[in-house]
């Protein structure tokens, strides 16, 4: 086995040493009825290169790389070169979590720029060190409001993310927690307000809306915010594609901001590793849940970073914890990081002002569901051809379709849910309004 | 005398927001070949936002640097031995990395059609396989992204499985040596914690365990080798004590390390199970992330599990959602597939007796560093070791040398430190794993080390708890950082 750094010499020599004859000896004192019956059954070891070549034709299998116009939550932006260069270094790749500040500055430094960056581009005035994903960021802001206000219902809208709604069901479902949920406009694809206004009341945590919404369209998330403050709750706000932030007015108005960040850089890759983030204001910090780098001195005052205020961690409070959440997505993160450097303050705009212009030339093309305001998704009306069928014959031009959205909006059975991002190319935007146009 | 390291030189570097300047740029987009849109005719005028102010102005050149060198700024595996007890810091094959990046498996989107990623499919099919059989368990869900995650959606099919039984009871055993997520996650599960102690070899005690257990008992979670490294010689035993009274066995498989390919929990009667592909199956730890935890379960907790399922059909590998008994989603999408294709390819790379071997060669190694230091350092718990050992700073106490010394003196000498202060039925706990991928002389120069702290204990206390000496920065002042937090640059903060 190529990856064991020993020769079987060294083997019987610390054998020996150990005044042991065999490798099977170390486990000699395991109870009989435990051990393995029979070999594994996984063939033997493989080289590099049949690894390599299982894996290319599995590769091969797939459609992939074509052009794209898919979004709903996983976006196809281009991804700088620099990123792959810089994590991919072994300094970063194989760390481990930087609890040993004195060799770890470089996650520590990072994954503070980090936090400071959305800060900046979010509005709010702390970000933790990134969750899991966007998905389980909803469940661990509501989790977070529950205990800043002491109560147990959640008003969400229906434009959120449908899988993130699910994932927040899954946890709320034993954790005593009350979900309402509440529908869209029908016209202009916002989250309807004035069902929020009526569901919202003295019992309620929370308000959340996505914004971009589910559909693409920009929410009123001042509106919103006054809906839940009246009430005594907080507003959450998610997104999923943090590169509308770029042009977007963030939500300011939030308590906590929720949100995906694989639009930076992160490679869509079959739905993960992404990295989630939570941001909220300084005035909640010791309620937000995972890691926080905090900037310190060492012992001769030269400035240092640090993991800071871990008490809030399961690791020293075990069940009292703020959250069970142990890994966050370091290197992911630092993608993202990398991302809004090389990018930085004019390159966001300029990217989300192309992402902007590409989706608004998309959808003057084809019937539009709603007259929201969008960035860059909208539904788009298919009333020739059913979706599946405009996706079959895109995906016969080598071309990735749009989002069908009667699997999680039946009502919706004949719209798709389209994204055209910077690299959306105009001749093949021409060929998607093509096809569902009918021509 | 250190050996494997000496001081070198490395630059300095500011944060990236003061290396900030108007007009300097890393980036270049394309022409656009539609035409552009003025964001207040598109979003409305209150919609815009004014410019990301702090946001940083760098060029392509500075970006590198910036974070090569950040970079030389941690230590990491591909340094040295990281003999962090627990975390299962094995060498991370570069294989891994480059078959991940394959456009074909990295460059397609969760929402594309089941029959455009029937590549995608196999690799989870063929990775959900191959962790029923290392597990002996029946089927795995591949969602969770990570242990604890893991833990929660585990408990959440303990729950799932005694409701559809009748009641889904009320409390959850935890012995003291678990890690810190198992009782958070059972109380993010809205079970009870009840802690139950270890006996003095340093296992589940079988009296106390009978004692616990009742109808209310949803589970007992038990890691299993457990953080002392000792395997739970009555496992067999335990679970029968549960399944007597209508409770389920939790494996917290942190520590399959010890096992794969040598005992399969599913044959010594564990229900439910995680494990975490960073760890036993070297997917990289990325300074923190991304993990992934998937969960292996025996048929009657299968319809719970995750939506959606994966089933092969004539037509090719589809996603199935019509599970009515299922807990529902833990994650959007289908989890970290990413590095499931990681942890594929490196059980790819063993085979059946390549895992065993990596196994028995992570044993030697535990067993081997502790014989030579048992002179050296106390050693509470005298039970065999599997695949790593707990000793304790009893002995350096007295000159008032602690664990923590301890583990930053071993940085002078070039080493990542043990996991400190874990578990915590061990006071002063020195917990050392140091995996297969260590090489002897690797391990001869951390024992070499460890001896040598021992004796500077001894003869110079003061070094050893003035340590690190030959790091960029020396220990930090964590109190004033968490007693007033800065988490993030300001202008204002750098006056």
């Amino acid at each position: 086995m190529r990856y064991l750094p020993k020769s079987d010499d060294e083997r019987r020599e610390m054998l020996a040493e150990l005044g042991l004859e065999s490798l099977d000896d170390l486990y000699a004192h395991l109870p009989e009825e435990v051990l393995l019956r029979e070999p594994l059954k996984l063939g033997p070891g493989k080289s590099e290169y049949e690894i390599t070549d299982y894996f290319r034709r599995l590769s091969g299998r797939n459609v992939a790389g074509r052009p794209c116009f898919l979004g709903a939550g996983a976006y196809c932006h281009y991804r700088p070169v620099l990123v792959d260069v810089l994590v991919g270094r072994g300094e970063f790749l194989t760390a481990y979590t930087p609890y040993q500040a004195e060799i770890s500055q470089g996650t520590l430094m990072t994954i503070f720029e980090f936090q400071t960056m959305l800060c900046q581009l979010t509005g709010m005035e702390v970000a933790n060190a990134s969750v899991y994903d966007g998905s389980t960021a909803v469940p661990e802001a509501v989790q977070m409001a529950r205990r800043i206000t002491r109560r147990d219902r959640v008003v969400v809208a229906n434009t959120v993310h449908p899988e993130y709604r699910q994932v927040l069901e899954t946890y709320a479902r034993h954790q005593g927690l009350e979900t309402a949920v509440t529908g869209y406009v029908r016209d202009t694809g916002m989250a309807d307000l004035e069902e929020i206004e009526r569901e919202t009341d003295e019992r309620t945590a929370a308000v959340l809306i996505q914004s971009p919404n589910f559909f693409g369209v920009v929410e009123d998330v001042r509106q919103a915010a006054e809906i839940a403050h009246a009430k005594g709750a907080l507003l959450i706000v998610v997104f999923t594609e943090p590169v509308a932030y770029g042009v977007l007015e963030p939500p300011r108005q939030a308590d906590i901001v929720a949100g995906e960040l694989q639009s930076f850089a992160i490679a869509p890759s079959y739905g993960g590793p992404y990295a989630g983030v939570i941001a909220t204001r300084q005035k909640y910090i010791r309620q937000l849940p995972g890691r926080l780098v905090g900037r310190t001195k060492d012992i001769e005052g030269r400035g240092a970073y640090c993991l800071t205020l871990t008490t809030r961690e399961q690791h020293i409070r075990r069940e009292k914890a703020t959250s069970n959440i142990c890994t966050n997505q370091a290197l992911v993160a630092l993608m993202a990081t990398i991302f809004m450097t090389v990018y930085g303050k004019r390159g966001l705009r300029e990217l989300a002002e192309q992402n902007l212009a590409k989706a608004h030339y998309l959808a003057g093309k084809v019937p539009q569901k709603f007259f929201g305001p969008f960035f860059n998704e909208f539904v788009a009306h298919s009333a020739v051809r059913k979706p599946a069928e405009v996706n079959a014959r895109l995906m016969e031009r080598g071309i990735v379709g749009g989002l069908p959205l009667g699997r999680f909006y039946p009502e919706l059975e004949d719209c798709l849910l389209l994204c055209a991002t910077e690299m959306a190319r105009r001749e093949d935007m021409d060929a998607v309004a093509e096809a569902i146009l009918g021509r | 005398m250190i050996k494997k390291a000496r001081q070198h030189v490395s630059q300095n570097e500011s944060l990236i927001f003061e290396r900030s300047s108007p007009g300097k740029r890393a980036y270049q987009l394309p022409p656009l070949d539609v035409p552009a849109v003025d964001p207040k005719d598109a979003l409305g005028a209150g919609n815009v936002r004014e410019e990301i102010g702090g946001f940083p102005e760098v060029s392509e050149v500075e970006v590198v640097r910036h974070f090569t060198r950040l970079s030389t700024y941690n230590y990491a595996i591909d340094h040295g031995m990281y003999p962090l007890g627990s975390c299962t810091m094995k060498y991370n094959p570069r294989v891994n990395e480059a078959v991940a990046a394959l456009e074909g498996l990295r460059w397609i989107h969760p929402y594309q059609p089941d029959e455009s990623v029937q590549g995608a499919l196999e690799v989870i099919a063929a990775l959900e396989n191959a962790l029923c059989e290392i597990t002996g368990m029946d089927a795995v869900t591949l969602q969770p992204a990570a242990g604890a995650h893991g833990e929660l959606t585990g408990m959440l099919l303990v729950r799932a499985a005694l409701e559809a039984e009748g009641r889904p009871r009320r409390v959850v055993l935890v012995p003291d040596s678990a890690h810190g997520t198992n009782p958070a996650s059972v109380a993010m599960a809205g079970y009870q914690v009840r802690n139950i102690a270890s006996n003095e070899k340093g296992m589940v005690d079988l009296a106390a365990l009978e004692a616990a257990v009742d109808e209310d008992t949803a589970a007992l979670m038990v890691t299993n080798p457990n953080t002392l490294g000792v395997f739970e010689e009555n496992i067999v035993a335990v679970a029968r004590i549960l399944h007597a009274k209508g409770a389920l066995l939790y494996m917290d498989g942190a520590n399959m390390n010890a096992l794969a390919g040598i005992s399969r929990p599913g044959e010594f009667g564990v229900d439910v199970m995680h494990l975490n592909l960073h760890k036993t199956f070297s997917t990289p730890h990325g300074g923190g992330g991304p993990g992934s935890g998937p969960v292996a379960v025996k048929k009657r907790l299968e319809p719970f599990l995750p939506l959606p399922r994966l089933v092969n059909e004539e037509a090719g590998w589809r996603w199935d959602y019509g599970r009515p008994q299922s807990i529902g989603r833990v994650r959007a999408f289908y989890g970290n597939f990413g590095v499931l294709v990681r942890a594929l390819a490196y059980i790819l790379a063993h085979g059946g007796e390549g895992l065993r071997r990596a196994t028995l060669d992570a044993i030697l190694n535990a067993v081997y560093v502790r014989k030579k230091l048992e002179p050296y350092y106390e050693l509470p718990h005298k039970a065999p070791t599997m695949h790593e050992c707990v000793f304790s700073d009893a002995r350096q106490a007295g000159r008032g040398v602690r664990t923590m010394d301890i583990a930053k003196r071993l940085i002078d000498y070039g080493f990542h430190p043990y996991t400190v202060s874990f578990p915590l039925i061990v006071k002063g706990a020195i917990m050392i794993e140091p995996t297969e991928t260590e090489s002897k002389q690797e391990l001869d120069l951390f024992i070499d080390a460890m001896i040598s702290i021992a004796r500077e204990a001894e003869e110079n206390p003061e070094l050893v708890k003035g340590a690190p000496h030959m790091t960029r920065i020396r220990r930090v002042d964590e109190v004033t950082a968490a007693r007033k937090p800065v988490v993030r640059w300001t202008r204002e903060e750098e006056k």
